[in-house]
């Protein structure tokens, strides 16, 4: 059992470390300046509207 | 004088590489989607490389080549799309919350990590407990959570630590002191017990402390960087440009923040007075209103001091800005507030107040347990192993939370209600106060000057006034087109510099302006002196237009419901006898003092305190500076000059006076759930406090404790969300209410 123990937690730990990262980087990187802004662009479809554009100009 | 060139570069920050980067405030933007449109208008332009709007803050940031494109280029970009942008730059004390409020949020972040993860390790040692977990295990479990939560005490804890050392170098005891000796004995405690094979230790009791502490700084920052960004953008917007005139006598137009001691600024009828100086050309009559409080207007020529605020009513003049120490004026109040705010700052805040007392009693208490274990004989191990028991059991979560908790709550709602709270303790104070002070000019009135009796005209003479004022550039002139109706007429109107406006209609002649210009006779000239007085003339009749500022159109409802609050009232104003009585009796308020001087106001207030009083000020003007700063609290409108915003607690937004009353009504509903969580913590103390002296607390239990007391003031603080802060309406409507604006404002 502890054998187990002995690798298995230090990974976990490792994992939750990669994470905790992550939220460091994100937060440094001013991802958490604009909260409405992000709520609002993930509802507009301007890339969408490039692509099929894009699209037309084919036909 | 209108072509004079912009200059921007105040506000653009150049970069070694040679871009350059601008930030811009937009206003009048409304709708969901706009945000989108402008980053994509400003895509195709050459030379942006970058734009991205904050739709949180409204503000938009582009990166850019100057050699290419200008800032002045791009403002003009916008508005060629209807977007109004405004440049600004973001300040220091802004930037620092911003950063103070990233640092705690990374504590927070690695404390939340550690404490998660040792709660892990630790639910598995209790359950563990009854299904026969073996010593090893134990204390291999012990060891990584010692490995996780040092390290994360010691780069989360940093704040209380930190503040706790300032505090003590300072001989101060504050908070966060029993906070960061109850860390740090928990965790050196466990350590220990670790390294004898102990059966219980406190790794997680400790790392979760710090984890709730920390979650209570983040909200409170939180709070205070939005109010500090939301009052960015309002100064920014209420940022004023101005006329210098260059070496050569070309005039530019610069942002005031950008004006220099020694540059020579032009201010035509109209403008109001960028900075202090003194006049080298040319004469006015200038509305000092905001400065002194008086309503009459002061007449100004070449050699005159000039004070930043007022307001030029007819010339033009040009005029030198001069550095600080070289008026008078400003010297007296900056004087009087020095001498003022010295007496203030010996405030104590309730939480630091309640740490003074609770600290040492809870010292102590670890202490005499020890004693009495080791009297009673238990070894030295057991004793010392209860007295930091009931350190940690005490360690003051529930205390610590219960004033930050309400405060946080409080500073949002009043943050909606269109109040800024600029200090913490501001709360605390505007809850103690039992009178209340007015200022009357920009204060109890609006700061702009309106047409009182516009209800004794007949409708056409309203219309022929309101039709002159409106095609007129004089600063009075406006006053009364906004007063009165507005008018669709279009005939041709001619301004006549220093007299007043003509128009000839229908064969008739139309004038406003002074009573020699509109011809009026002896007998129907009013006499009062201390009354501003525009005439009008339509064809063979005449009328008189008497300004003057009018009421807050909310007032009256205001001071009644304060009155409900049993505090008593008192106007102390700059202003002449006669315009004090006026507003006095309209609000019904006995006591007002008239013609005041700066080193009066403060008289008064200190003459207020020495009766005991808790003085609260309410004023705008900077003859009122040195009293905010002298009262027990202060409050100010926006409108008001810098200097009595800076020494003011709060500051409000809007036309209405109802942010006074909320701000009162909601101080002394904090202060009452202030003093019930500092109840609610001092239970949880004399409950727990016994169970950890006789050796009963586990490790379990002082986590469960912990968590149970902090929930408990936090849900206590929430019940601030549910008090009403509405007035309720006058039966009597008041007698100039018209286009009241609603308060709140969202950023």
């Amino acid at each position: 059992m502890m054998a187990v123990l002995v690798f298995m937690i230090p990974l976990a730990l490792a994992l939750g470390f990669i994470g905790l990262m992550a939220f460091v980087w994100s937060l440094r990187n001013g991802q958490y300046d604009d909260e409405q802004g992000a709520a609002r662009r993930i509802l507009s479809d301007d890339d969408l509207k490039q692509a099929d554009m894009g699209h037309d100009a084919h036909h | 004088m209108s072509a004079a060139a912009h200059d921007y570069s105040h506000f653009v920050q150049y970069r070694a590489d040679g871009s350059a980067a601008l930030d811009l405030i937009l206003y009048d933007v409304d709708c969901a989607a706009c945000f989108i449109d402008i980053e994509n208008s400003l895509k195709s332009v050459p030379g942006l490389t970058n734009a991205r709007v904050n739709v949180t803050y409204n503000r938009l940031h582009v990166d850019f080549e100057p050699s290419k494109i200008t800032a002045d280029a791009i403002i003009d970009r916008l508005a060629a799309n209807h977007y109004h942008a405004k440049p600004f730059r973001i300040n220091d004390a802004e930037e620092a919350e911003r950063a103070r409020s990233q640092y705690l949020i990374r504590c927070l972040a690695v404390a939340t990590f550690a404490a998660l993860n040792i709660m892990l390790l630790s639910i598995s040692i209790w359950t563990g407990g009854v299904e026969g977990l073996s010593p090893e295990t134990r204390d291999f479990f012990h060891w990584l959570s010692a490995l996780i939560a040092l390290p994360a005490a010691a780069y989360a804890g940093q704040p209380f630590y930190k503040n706790a050392v300032d505090g003590l170098r300072h001989g101060r005891w504050n908070m966060d002191v029993p906070i960061s000796l109850g860390i740090i004995l928990a965790l050196g405690m466990s350590v220990y017990e670790t390294a004898h094979h102990g059966e219980h230790a406190y790794f997680d009791s400790a790392v979760m402390l710090l984890t709730f502490l920390l979650l209570g700084r983040v909200l409170e920052q939180a709070m205070r960087k939005r109010t500090r960004a939301a009052a960015g953008n309002i100064a920014a917007l209420k940022g004023k440009v101005a006329y210098r005139q260059m070496a050569d006598g070309a005039l530019v137009q610069v942002p005031v923040e950008a004006l220099e001691v020694g540059d020579v600024v032009i201010i035509r009828a109209g403008d109001r007075v960028p900075a202090d100086g003194r006049v080298e050309k040319g004469s006015s009559s200038l509305d000092e209103s905001v400065i002194t409080g008086e309503t009459r207007p002061r007449f100004i020529c070449a050699g005159d001091h000039i004070y930043a605020g007022s307001l030029s009513l007819d010339g033009t003049i040009e005029f030198r800005i001069s550095g600080a120490g070289q008026s008078t004026l400003l010297d007296d109040i900056s004087q009087l507030v020095e001498k003022a705010g010295a007496a203030r700052s010996h405030y104590q805040r309730l939480a630091d107040r309640a740490a003074r007392f609770y600290a040492p009693v809870v010292h102590a208490t670890a202490m005499v347990t020890a004693l009495i274990w080791l009297g009673l004989g238990a070894g030295l191990h057991m004793a010392l192993v209860t007295a930091i028991s009931v350190l940690i059991i005490t360690c003051p979560c529930a205390l610590a939370l219960a004033v930050p908790a309400v405060q946080v709550v409080a500073a949002g709602r009043l943050f909606h209600a269109g109040l800024f709270l600029n200090s913490p303790e501001a709360l605390e104070r505007l809850a103690d106060i039992d009178f209340i002070v007015f200022d009357k000019t920009g204060t109890l009135t609006r700061p702009e000057p309106t047409v009182i009796n516009a209800a004794d005209l007949s409708t056409d003479m309203v219309e022929a006034a309101g039709f002159l004022a409106c095609n007129s550039r004089h600063p009075l002139s406006a006053a009364i087109a906004q007063a009165l109706p507005p008018t669709r007429l279009s005939y041709a109107v001619n301004e006549v510099s220093g007299a007043g406006v003509e128009a000839h209609v229908n064969g008739e002649i139309w004038r406003l302006g002074s009573a020699d210009f509109c011809l009026i006779d002896d007998e129907q000239r009013v006499i009062d002196r201390t009354l501003s007085v525009i005439y009008l003339r339509r064809g063979t009749r005449t009328a008189a237009l008497i300004l003057s500022q009018a009421l807050r159109s909310d007032a009256p409802s205001v001071i009644a419901a304060l009155r409900a609050f049993d505090l008593p009232m008192m106007i102390l104003s700059g202003d002449h006898e006669k315009a004090v009585q006026y507003c006095a009796d309209q609000l019904g308020i006995e006591n007002w003092h008239s013609a005041l001087k700066p080193a009066d106001k403060i008289a008064a207030i200190q003459e207020l305190t020495h009766r005991g009083h808790k003085v609260l000020m309410v004023g705008d003007g900077l003859n009122d500076a040195p009293a905010l700063a002298s009262a027990h609290a202060s409050l100010s409108p926006i409108s008001a000059v810098d200097l009595a915003q800076a020494h003011a607690d709060c500051v409000f937004v809007g036309e209405r006076l109802a942010p006074l009353y909320q701000a009162v009504c909601m101080a002394r509903y904090a202060r009452r759930l202030m003093q019930q969580n500092l109840a609610l913590a001092i239970i949880y103390n004399l409950v727990a406090v016994p169970l950890a002296v006789m050796g009963y607390v586990t490790p379990l239990m002082a986590a469960l404790a912990m968590s149970a007391s902090s929930l408990l003031v936090t849900l206590n603080a929430l019940r601030l969300h549910r008090i009403g802060l509405s007035l309720r309406p006058m039966a009597r409507a008041p007698r100039t209410s018209h286009a009241a604006h609603p308060a709140p404002m969202d950023v």
